[in-house]
């Protein structure tokens, strides 16, 4: 119900929304939480494996029981917690994992099952038959156990991926940060001030507590503003943390639009950002934990802190008749606020025999609640006093097992955390992370006093690391009670007494757990699943290992704790894979003629980040075949053009240029005439070929390097590093000219005629002969010209600065129709080279050797190069090597297939008797048959022999002739007439 | 994880080309045997430590560094040009 004259709420602007299927109304400010408190909606969720009633425990993040689903369809977000969604106009949300409704939910049948599904019940009890488990078990589990499901439609993409650097990160905007971050912006630091609420100021804003004379909520709005006002300050609010990485490096998660009605146009969801910076401090508060006791789960069994929060914060008191059980003082500031607004206490236990009450209130000290009553809502609970046993009435009962600072973070990179008996709870090690500082309750310090001195302090200690001077600011001044605490972690006694809520996981299952030798922490976590939730047992470890160490006889600091890991609470995938959706940000690299391929309908096929015309279809052709061997006739017969700008370019100058070629290459560049080109095979340094192209010389200190569309960036890098890191003391200068030059192939018997028209002086045999190169004038324009050939014929290619490329294409292409040829794609470049027995990638794949394609003798006698004395190794010369070989199918089946494997045709197609496989293949029209590449042992001798060539992936099985790689014009007589 | 190019300044890790141990830099002579060139493309210590290593600045200057960084706490002590390295 909602308290008059408390909370900071806005109650001149209410909001209605609906909770499973009815409209309620709540104001500006209100948590879902918050909002359904009001309206004494206690259930609100069915625990994952018991289907147990559950309702709201805390009021932030680490909430582990009212997990929600809100909104519908492809705008659902399921597992949500109600503590942290705020509320707005038309809100829908609905509990999860209960069937057919919260309040009666069959699954429930669960928990009268429990004493067969305790901890270690997965591993005992569905264990035979063996392919039971996946068949029938674990999705029966699944479907029992749960949490929310996704909608079920594509959800929109609503996410985005931010940077941002800064001098300090402030990470919490309690009082501690909100010091800090005051302290380092007035010393001109760049600081951002991140919080996971929406609004500023932490705990100030749940508690009555006052800062310099003033409500601690209004001196904390107003350091908000002041930093606001600051240019070197940027605030984040509803912005979580998420994890500590190397280099001052964080993950943080903005909740962007989850308070809205809807995205608004242009706006995201949520924001994942990488927060880069030099120093950070840590102000991230503390967690309240719980004592077990037996039904201590019951919806009405709050965190005191959290009942306090929900009176001030939001104007709500969660029950008519409320009790407390506590084992410090801190807890006792619950009831006094309560009472102070005129709640009624029916209660307050606490378990410390010299517990004085600070208010007018019925005190048990010395006492402990030994169960709560009532099945979906807290109506009485059981006491053991000092005298006997009692009986109270209550409807809300606030527990506080003392608080545990959030050292979460100072763990995401292998630190541990220390024991501080003082607060029995764990502080951060100082140093777990480079160049972050603690403060304030997340260090251990619990009064405001102490917590504004440690932001200070803090802050002065990043800005020396920083070599800034630190500003003067006086501290405010504040409470400064001490923190007294006697732990106590579950309250012995009979039935199920819970500590991790959203696993269902009891004292009994940690007892257990050690009991069958499970005794090591990391062994309990996993073996009971106790902080194995989407929470990671933010209300629980800390208890959990405690009792640990009871049942085990050592202490507490001996057991350890488990690691804590990123996220520090969960991130939606979306968020962390956004602009990765369908294309997302991946690169398209697209040549100048790809206007005028798409405009000729030709489908574009990826090559890398490149895109290339497969083929450019005519009218009345069906299939691609058709097509293609329609361009290949073009080559052979007459002309065609094809862009093969794609084929990385480099610049290469310098006088040093050649000694780098002769040492990247396996044969000799140096002796390369002026104007001429040559063929050239790359190894890496293992002795396997990393990429073959030609270069030409277009100067006596001038190359330009082709490579492969695929090795580009790989040869590129090659060369940097030969020229950069193996001799830096050579006068070489590398540049890729990939983008800055358009070149197209010519090729074809009419290949002379077609360029004749186009470039300004003639075009002669014996100007040009095969492997010649120079500057060319094309219409006026100053181009290249390149005699080379990639199909064998007689050709050319032509390079064009880009920015003419699409004219000069356009051009190219429509002088090559007019000669009765045309453009041709990429499956006709395929056929071409494969019936030349050119290779590509499919063939040099990174095992073959230099040997394997026939090409040994490259490697010169006469000088180093790379790769030369591994190439040599026994291994890689060794004569039954799988040796490059031409296939042709000579029995009754007459496809070949690229990735089949070959064998005897007497011996069965089993990996043992493999004798090698198919690289590439197509259907050459010229020959009339399919032709095929690929490797077979020793198959440089095995010219003419008939083997098998098994797919078992296609179903195909078909007679081969191994062959002379190049099927067509093996004396090469075309390209060079 | 960030790398201090000397030419472009701190940048993220995923600007980089990460090659290995920059035992690379010392490329044998042709002639010194095999297990000298075994040992040079093969056999690699793993410190535990710090470590030189190779990183290209390919999405940067596209200078190749030797990078210093400590394997077990992943800080990155310092990095210079390849081709400043004195040999």
């Amino acid at each position: 119900m909602r308290v008059a004259g408390k909370g900071l709420i806005d109650r001149s602007r209410p909001i209605s929304f609906r909770w499973d299927g009815t409209t309620y109304s709540g104001f500006q400010g209100d948590t879902l939480a918050s909002a359904l408190l009001a309206h004494d909606v206690r259930m609100v969720a069915r625990s994952f494996k018991y289907h147990r009633p559950r309702g709201i425990l805390s009021a932030g993040s680490e909430e582990p029981n009212a997990l929600v689903t809100v909104g519908r369809g492809a705008d659902t977000d399921p597992n949500v917690r109600a503590t942290v969604q705020e509320i707005y106009e038309g809100l829908e949300a609905r509990p999860q994992n209960a069937w057919p409704s919260l309040s009666f939910d069959v699954m429930a049948v669960n928990d009268l099952a429990a004493p067969f599904l305790g901890a270690g019940f997965y591993y005992k009890t569905f264990m035979w038959p063996g392919g039971f488990w996946e068949k029938l078990y674990e999705p029966l589990i699944r479907r029992a156990a749960g949490l929310g499901a996704l909608g079920g439609e594509a959800a929109k993409d609503q996410s985005e991926k931010a940077y941002a650097f800064c001098d300090l990160l402030v990470i919490g905007a309690g009082p501690a940060g909100l010091m800090a971050a005051l302290v380092a912006a007035r010393s001109g630091a760049d600081v951002i001030l991140a919080d996971e609420d929406s609004l500023m100021g932490g705990r100030l804003n749940a508690e009555t507590l006052s800062v310099d004379g003033q409500s601690g909520h209004v001196w904390a709005g107003q350091m908000v503003e002041t930093l606001r006002a600051m240019d070197n300050v940027r605030l984040m609010p509803r912005t979580t943390v998420t994890g500590a990485y190397d280099g001052g490096t964080f993950g943080a998660l903005e909740r962007v639009s989850h308070h809205l009605s809807g995205v608004p146009e242009g706006g995201v969801k949520d924001t994942f950002w990488r927060i880069v910076a030099r120093r950070s401090v840590l102000a991230a508060g503390a967690l309240e934990r719980h004592i077990a006791f037996r039904n201590n789960d019951r919806p009405g069994v709050m965190a005191a802190g959290a009942v306090r929060a929900y009176l001030n914060r939001w104007g709500v008191a969660p029950g008519k008749a409320l009790t407390l059980f506590a084992n410090n003082d801190d807890a006792h500031r619950t009831a006094c606020d309560l009472l102070d607004a005129g709640v009624h206490i029916s209660g307050v236990i606490d378990s410390r025999p010299d517990a004085q009450a600070q208010g007018d209130y019925p005190l048990y000290a010395g006492a402990v609640v030994t169960g709560g009553h009532g099945r979906k809502e807290l109506e009485a609970i059981s006491l053991k006093t000092q005298t006997g046993t009692e009986r109270l009435f209550t409807d809300c009962l606030a527990v506080s097992g003392g608080w545990n600072p959030t050292v979460h973070l100072t763990c995401h990179m292998n630190g541990r955390p220390t024991w501080e008996p003082r607060i029995a709870s764990f502080v951060p090690t100082s140093g777990s992370i480079p160049g972050m500082e603690t403060a304030g309750a997340c260090n251990g310090a619990f009064s405001t006093a102490a917590c504004l001195a440690e932001g200070v302090a803090a802050a002065q200690a990043s800005l020396a690391a920083l070599g800034m001077k630190s500003a003067s600011v006086d501290l405010p001044v504040a409470e400064d009670t001490p923190y007294a605490i006697a732990p106590l972690w579950a309250v012995p006694g009979k039935g199920r007494a819970w500590l991790d809520f959203q696993n269902d996981v009891s004292v009994k299952d940690v007892k257990q757990s050690a009991a069958e030798n499970f005794a090591s922490v990391e062994h309990m976590k996993r073996y009971t699943t106790q902080g194995m939730a989407t929470d990671q047992g933010k209300n629980s470890n800390v208890t959990a290992l405690a009792l640990l160490a009871d049942a085990t006889g050592r202490g507490i600091p001996d057991t350890g704790t488990t690691t804590f890991r990123p996220p520090y609470s969960p991130v939606p995938l979306a968020a962390l894979g956004a602009g990765a959706k369908g294309k997302g940000f991946a690169p398209e690299r697209f040549t100048t003629s790809h206007a005028a391929s798409v405009e000729a309908k030709a489908p574009m096929v990826e090559a890398g980040q490149w895109y290339r015309p497969s083929y450019f279809p005519v009218q009345g052709e069906r299939t691609w075949r058709q097509s293609c061997d329609r361009e290949v006739g073009y080559v052979r017969n007459a002309v065609g053009v094809c862009d093969v700008s794609t084929l990385g370019k480099i610049d290469i100058q310098g006088p040093d240029a050649a000694r780098l070629l002769d040492l990247v290459y396996t044969n000799m560049f140096s002796t390369l005439k002026e104007g001429r080109v040559r063929y050239g095979l790359m190894l890496r340094e293992d002795g396997y070929v990393m990429d073959d192209g030609t270069t030409a010389r277009l100067g006596p200190e001038h190359y330009v390097m082709t490579t492969t569309t695929a090795a580009a960036g790989q040869v590129m890098r090659h060369l940097e590093f030969v020229s950069q890191a193996l001799h830096p003391e050579w006068d070489v200068r590398i540049m890729s000219v990939t983008e800055h030059w358009a070149q197209f192939a010519v090729a074809g018997p009419l290949a002379r005629n077609l360029l004749s028209g186009v470039l300004d002086d003639p075009l002669t045999d014996e100007a040009w002969p095969f492997m010649s190169c120079g500057p060319v004038s094309v219409l006026g324009v100053a181009g290249r010209l390149f005699r080379i050939s990639f199909s064998g014929e007689h050709a050319y290619e032509l390079a064009i600065p880009a920015r003419y490329g699409d004219s000069l294409f356009r051009l190219l292409v429509a002088r090559a129709e007019a000669m009765a040829g045309g453009a041709y794609g990429m499956e006709a470049l395929n056929v071409l080279r494969i019936e030349k027995g050119f290779i590509t990638h499919a063939e040099i794949d990174g095992r073959v050797t230099a040997g394997d394609i026939g090409m040994a003798r490259m490697i010169s006698a006469k000088k180093d190069c790379m790769g030369k004395v591994m190439a040599a190794r026994p291994g890689l010369v060794q004569e039954d090597r799988p040796q490059l070989v031409g296939l042709k199918p000579v029995g009754p089946v007459k496809q070949l297939s690229a990735g089949a494997h070959i064998c005897s045709r007497d011996e069965d197609a089993v990996p043992t008797d493999d004798q090698g496989y198919i690289t590439s293949v197509g259907f050459s029209p010229t020959m009339g048959h399919f032709v095929g590449l690929g490797f077979v042992k020793a198959g440089l001798g095995r010219h003419g022999e008939v083997l098998r060539m098994v797919d078992h992936l296609r179903g195909l099985d078909a007679q081969v002739e191994l062959c002379d790689p190049v099927f067509f014009d093996p004396e090469g007589g075309r390209a060079r007439g | 994880m960030r790398l201090p190019c000397p030419i472009c300044g701190a940048r993220d890790h995923r600007e980089f080309y990460y090659q290995g141990a920059a035992v690379m830099l010392d490329r044998p002579e042709p002639d010194a045997g095999s297990d000298v060139w075994d040992e040079y493309l093969h056999l690699r210590p793993n410190v535990p430590g710090a470590h030189d290593e190779l990183w290209s600045h390919d999405a940067g200057c596209g200078a190749w560094l030797r990078v210093t960084r400590n394997t077990v706490t992943h800080e990155v002590i310092g990095a210079v040009l390849a081709s400043e390295v004195s040999r």
